[in-house]
């Protein structure tokens, strides 16, 4: 993993160095690169290949790409404010859970979580002898009327414009009245330090990529707004195999699941989508389609549990 | 008898006295609870709140309870000093100073209890740098100062003439007398003016301190009753709290009447008239407390809907009955019983009964935090098997007794350094009396 983090953050570096390039090349054709590179530069001979804006493959030295440090995509008041125009919903299609719990898997991994915690559950439902058994994944609801964000004494956790509810881990006291709050026990909490590498502790801590996570702080499903900033879907989204999580701006009307993509009020009207516990009068942005015409049985994801 | 009573024999009776050597193995005993507390808490600042047993779904445990349990019984001070006071009860005037310690020290150990529970104790300050008034937590943080101060003024204010007799007494025998009782007291000149502006002032404390007091209780019911969960979501939450404190109050006061009364030989300041009223009013406040039981319980019981079933029969014959009859039988019917006779009225049933409401009051908190926390909405899943069951650890145990150790402490230093009867009020009770 941490090589492939390698070789992406020099992809990223070298897209902003031929960005550049690009910008200044009209006047300087011949050797772009020189006129940017430092003069210690040594060339290695190893050639990279690289896209240019302009849709040209061009081949440039190694030496002349360089890491771009890590840093928070937007400062913290950025974070809390969200992005402008921006309605995120998610919805989630209970037909197409088999408990695989990639999606679970692939967010402790992206979000470097404590051995053990999870901010994404899949729970067998079964209300009663006489109803069907269903898997039901939960993620944060991020509920427009949040009892958590009405608890919390210090703001540490938040209603953006954008709808997502964040924690400011550096500012959260570990008080865990969210976590009494909350209906869908969405929220977990840190109770040693998070078993993470170094270099993931080391890293600038924002609240939109909510790593590294913090020692007695709460911690929760974030809708992943820094992936939503590169055009990306959640991590859950794109890890689940069978298509089950659909993310998207209520504003636009639109949810995608990445393969498939459908005009979000039509979704809700075709497959009678609900919200967990509506009663409760939190509003939730995550919406259930019923587990109707299910594409497993049950059964199918008791080998997983 | 009491006619015998003259002036100088009070103030001798009544003056704090050295530690015997009970005093001092209490004394030993409680430091050293506290410094196991204190190891304790060192280990849990250092690994964080893995140590203690909480986890995602007992997400609070001892510690909030004992919070709870604190804040009650602190309660105490505003009964006793102020409601009794106002409604014109002269015989509560040696209890006063009692339970006026109680409250501070128990108020203090409160504000202490929740710093240790939480997980980033550091960053307390956020909650002035980022406070908002939406949280019940600021409330809480708001009204616990406000009673802390009042009751501080309703320990001192009434202290002051007692110190000018404690200075004086010192000075007829000649002894040094410690700077800090100088430091204190030595500006009560006991003019007409003084005494009449101290007697204004704890008028208007007394008056204050009871909407602050129903404040404290009720706002710390809020921080259950303002979620969704089976258990807290009650209208019923404050009036129910409330009335458990002045309960659980009325029991340490018990227990201290007894203690102090054979420690220090006060037969003649702490009467079996005081046992007979006190008892009384015990009974009183623990059928209160039992009514609003009942309607906590059956109403709920007698709907049995889905998520309060669960959490129900938990309690009545799962995994926590034993610890919920138990709490009911100890913290009100068999004190109700005992105090209902007159025969229980007297001082060793009272000091039996007045340890069955505190230790029934401690569990009773602990069966409204913990359990209502195990019975989440959405079935406990996948998750560890720690994290099914709530027993606290030997840490959570040792820094919980810590604190009671340390509240104790707090009031054992008080009697051994102030008059715990207050004499000047004691002398012109007498007084009146005599004068009739």
């Amino acid at each position: 993993m941490n090589t492939n983090n390698a070789s992406r953050k020099e992809f990223l570096a070298a897209l902003l160095t031929t960005g550049l390039v690009a910008a200044g090349c009209s006047s300087n054709k011949k050797s772009p690169f020189e006129a940017f590179a430092a003069e210690d530069v040594k060339e290695t001979g190893e050639k990279v290949k690289l896209l240019s804006v302009d849709g040209e493959v061009i081949e440039v030295d190694r030496a002349y790409l360089k890491p771009v440090p890590e840093m928070p995509p937007v400062s913290n008041s950025e974070a809390r404010i969200g992005m402008a125009g921006k309605k995120f919903v998610m919805v989630i299609d209970l037909s197409r859970c088999k408990n695989l719990r990639k999606c679970q898997n692939a967010c402790n991994h992206m979000h470097h979580l404590h051995t053990g915690l999870s901010w994404l559950k899949v729970y067998p439902m079964h209300e009663d002898e006489h109803t069907a058994p269903y898997w039901q994944p939960t993620t944060c609801m991020h509920c427009d009327e949040p009892p958590c964000v009405k608890v919390c004494p210090v703001d540490a956790t938040f209603k953006r414009q954008d709808g997502i509810v964040l924690i400011d881990n550096d500012r959260c006291i570990g008080c865990r009245f969210c976590m009494a709050a909350c209906p869908y026990s969405t929220r977990v909490f840190n109770w040693e330090s998070p078993d993470i590498t170094e270099e993931i502790a080391k890293q600038p801590y924002s609240c939109e990529s909510s790593v590294p996570q913090k020692k007695g702080t709460v911690g929760k499903c974030d809708f992943c707004p820094d992936m939503v900033r590169q055009g990306e879907l959640p991590h859950c989204v794109s890890a689940c195999p069978n298509g089950t999580f659909f993310f998207g701006d209520l504003n636009e009307d639109t949810v995608t699941n990445g393969a498939e993509t459908f005009r979000f009020s039509d979704l809700i009207k075709d497959k009678a989508g609900y919200r967990l516990m509506d009663d409760l009068g939190t509003k939730p942005s995550v919406y259930y389609l019923p587990p109707v015409n299910r594409n497993f049985p049950f059964e199918s994801g008791l080998e997983n549990s | 008898m009491e006619n015998s009573l003259n002036k100088e024999q009070i103030i001798a009776d009544l003056l704090p006295q050295k530690f015997g050597r009970r005093g001092v193995i209490w004394v030993a005993i409680l430091v050293g609870f506290c410094l196991v507390g204190l190891f304790a808490y060192y280990r849990q600042a250092r690994y964080g709140l893995i140590v203690t047993s909480m986890r995602d779904y007992a997400s609070w445990g001892i510690y909030i309870s004992n919070f709870v349990f604190f804040v009650a019984i602190s309660l105490v001070g505003s009964l006793i000093t102020a409601v009794l006071r106002l409604t014109g009860v002269s015989w509560s005037t040696p209890l006063t100073r009692i339970s006026e310690i109680i409250a501070v020290s128990a108020i203090t150990f409160a504000a202490i209890i929740i710093v240790v529970d939480m997980g980033r104790p550091e960053r307390f300050i956020n909650l002035l740098f980022y406070g908002r008034l939406q949280s019940p937590i600021i409330w809480d943080v708001i009204v616990i100062t406000t009673y802390f101060f009042i009751s501080l003024l309703l320990l001192y204010i009434p202290l002051m003439p007692d110190l000018k007799i404690m200075i004086e007494a010192k000075q007829k025998e000649g002894k040094k007398v410690p700077k800090f009782y100088l430091f204190l007291g030595s500006f009560w000149k006991d003019t007409f003016m003084q005494s009449r502006l101290s007697k204004r002032a704890i008028h208007i404390l007394c008056i204050a301190i009871i909407p602050v007091a129903f404040c404290i209780h009720t706002v710390t019911s809020w921080l259950f009753a303002t979620t969704y969960r089976p258990g807290w979501d009650s209208t019923n939450f404050g009036a129910y709290f409330i009335s458990g404190a002045f309960l659980v109050g009325a029991g340490a006061v018990l227990l201290a009447m007894v203690v102090l009364r054979k420690v220090y030989n006060l037969d003649k300041y702490i009467t079996n008239d005081h046992f007979d009223r006190m008892g009384k009013i015990t009974v009183m406040l623990g059928m209160l407390y039992l009514y609003f039981n009942v309607n906590e319980y059956l109403v709920p019981a007698f709907k049995m809907k889905k998520s309060e079933a669960d959490h129900l029969n938990d309690l009545f014959t799962g995994s926590f009955a034993p610890v919920f009859w138990s709490a009911i039988f100890l913290n009100m019917l068999l004190p109700i019983t005992i105090l209902l006779f007159k025969r229980g009225r007297r001082p060793i049933p009272m000091f039996i009964a007045g340890i069955m409401i505190v230790v029934g009051a401690w569990f009773k908190r602990y069966l409204i935090v913990t359990p209502t926390l195990l019975h989440p909405f959405l079935p406990m899943h996948n998750v560890p098997k720690s994290y099914l069951h709530y027993f606290p650890s030997w840490e959570e145990w040792a820094i919980a007794m810590g604190s009671l150790a340390g509240a104790l402490l707090v009031i054992t230093i008080f009697v051994r350094i102030f008059p715990i009867i207050p004499i000047k009020e004691t002398i012109s009770e007498f007084h009146e009396t005599t004068h009739k």
